[in-house]
């Protein structure tokens, strides 16, 4: 069902823990969803120079934010906030359709630990949006 | 890699003297039973011998067996055909929130055409109370569905007494024994049953074959199938004859030292819940503690995600399975883990060890040996903890932008 790299993600998922001095947290998702995901980073010069996480959820949610963390690290906050949940699921070389929620929960994540730096910051907050509204029709699972 | 098969629930391994028969059938008998010469007398004396055996099986009649392509067919028909048959009679139909999807999905399609439905409710290990039975009943009521034992926690209903409610008011009781026949005692007269259900691969037989038990005199027709006159006309379509033979061999034997076979089992599953329940933190047996299916062993583990473990144990070389939404496909957890009142965050972790006549207290114990780093790493993974498990309720904006999580 899943690609190598997602399992390869799941069984030795790059960045986990957390940043006790981060510059910026977020979390997407809750229990009774079945998948959370709390994303640290640290920012330097508008440049993420690190990011953690941690995930309560299935194989897809782990490899996620695994690899999310990895494309987020070294770019710029602006960069960051382009990584959409497409981009993570291309990264792991596909998700299965009815995984594409785990996806959006990293993606999500990242956008929200950003928006919480920059309002720690004082900087202008981009508009929320949910990288996950257009993909409506992949998840009716019944 | 060591392979254990801990998913019989699921479905079993093939027994060798079933495939034997299968295979012989298959080379050997290759005639259609509707024909009326040699090779098609052949195939239907084959059929009418497994028919023996099934009704032999269950303390039924040959007459009131019919073949279908296995437990889903059968619960459909056995419900639709009741309640298309006796709308004169009434249109409520009495079914419980623990039911299989076949007989849960059929019957809430017969809710969308006019008939009514009752969804009992279980108390917390999964089980019927007979007096919630005895209460829905109204002169409306036409039919109660019951499972006989959950494939999700094991839990056995007490099916006879419902019977005898169920006959006392002369309303029709089906009752889906796909788990446990083979496992447990599976009698029609004494479980006081119209209509019954079985499946030849929960039982060492193979995939795509079933039975109905239809008691004599039942008011049923088929109202699904439409076709030639098979199986008396209760089933149209021409036998799959290989299948049926083979259903009929692993009914034989499904039966044959039943008592001492389920001791087995459950010895192993004893072991199981004991060494489980002793070796981690933070994890609660699912379903009733004795009146369970001897295989059975279902389990909550806190704080972790029930794909994320049983991918893991299948690294390993353990294959489960698993209520968690991930694994069903769905984002809901299983209605069976829901029903019995778990909060949503601990239904995701479910696991479900079904264990069969192979499995032994050692595969139990190589279990516990992987399942220990397995939790220790996925929880380290996880932002849940004793702490945060049950406050961190904040929206899910993933969930909502979606619109596919119920619970907000
Ligand atoms: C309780 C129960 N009922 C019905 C079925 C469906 O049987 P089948 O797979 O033969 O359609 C199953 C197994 O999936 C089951 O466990
Ligand atoms: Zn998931």
């Amino acid at each position: 069902m899943y690609t190598d790299i997602v399992m390869e993600h799941f069984q030795n998922p790059r960045n986990v823990g957390e940043i006790p001095d981060a510059d910026g947290v977020g979390q997407i998702g809750n229990p009774a969803c079945g998948d959370i995901t709390k994303v640290f980073i640290k920012v330097e010069d508008g440049v993420i120079t690190d990011a953690k996480f941690k995930t309560f959820g299935c194989a897809a949610a782990i490899a996620t934010s695994s690899i999310m963390t990895e494309m987020a690290k070294g770019k710029t906050v602006e960069e960051a906030l382009r990584i959409t949940h497409r981009h993570v699921a291309e990264a792991l070389g596909g998700l299965p359709p009815k995984k594409m929620h785990c996806s959006n929960l990293a993606a999500d994540a990242l956008h929200a630990a950003i928006r919480d730096y920059q309002r720690r910051r004082g900087l202008p907050v981009p508009e929320e949006r949910p990288s996950s509204g257009h993909h409506h029709e992949d998840h009716h699972g019944e | 890699m060591r392979r254990i098969y801990f998913d019989h629930g699921v479905t079993t391994p093939v027994h060798p003297l079933v495939a034997e028969e299968m295979y012989r059938c298959l080379k050997d008998n290759f005639g259609n039973p509707s024909s009326l010469h040699h090779f098609g007398n052949r195939a239907r004396k084959a059929v009418e011998e497994a028919r023996e055996k099934v009704a032999a099986a269950i303390g039924a009649n040959p007459p009131e067996i019919v073949f279908t392509s296995g437990g889903t067919e059968a619960n459909n028909m056995a419900i639709h055909g009741i309640a298309y048959t006796n709308q004169h009679r009434g249109n409520h139909i009495i079914t419980t929130a623990v039911e299989h999807h076949s007989v849960i999905n059929t019957v809430k399609a017969l809710g969308k055409q006019g008939f009514t439905v009752t969804i009992l409710p279980v108390d917390s290990y999964g089980m019927v109370r007979p007096e919630d039975v005895a209460r829905a009943i109204t002169d409306r009521t036409i039919l109660i569905s019951i499972i006989h034992a959950n494939n999700e926690i094991g839990t056995v209903n007490p099916v006879a007494e419902i019977g005898r409610i169920a006959r006392e008011k002369g309303v029709y009781f089906h009752t889906d024994a796909c788990q446990s026949f083979g496992r447990l005692r599976v009698n029609v007269e004494e479980l006081n049953v119209d209509l019954l259900t079985i499946s030849g691969h929960k039982i060492h037989g193979p995939k795509g074959v079933g039975a109905l038990y239809l008691r004599k005199g039942v008011r049923w027709r088929q109202t699904l199938f439409h076709g030639g006159a098979q199986e008396r006309l209760r089933r149209a379509g021409t036998e799959n004859v290989p299948g049926i033979v083979g259903l009929g061999k692993a009914a034989e034997l499904a039966v044959s030292d039943l008592e001492a076979r389920a001791a087995q089992l459950a010895r192993v599953r004893d072991y199981a819940i004991k060494r489980i329940l002793g070796s981690f933190k933070h994890v609660r047996l699912t379903g009733h503690p004795t009146a369970r299916l001897p295989n059975h062993a279902s389990f909550c583990f806190d704080f972790v995600e029930g794909e994320s473990m049983l991918l893991s144990l299948d690294l390993k070389g353990i294959a489960t399975s698993s209520g968690s939404a991930c694994t069903s496909g769905s984002l809901e957890p299983s209605h069976v883990l829901l029903a019995i009142g778990l909060p949503p965050e601990v239904a995701h972790g479910s696991l479900c060890l079904t264990f069969g006549p192979e499995n032994t207290e050692a595969d139990v114990d190589y279990f516990v040996e992987v399942m220990g780093p397995i939790l220790e790493r996925l929880r380290a993974i996880s932002p849940l903890d004793e702490e945060t498990a049950y406050a961190d309720r904040n929206e899910c904006l993933s969930c909502r932008a979606a619109d596919i999580c119920r619970h907000h």
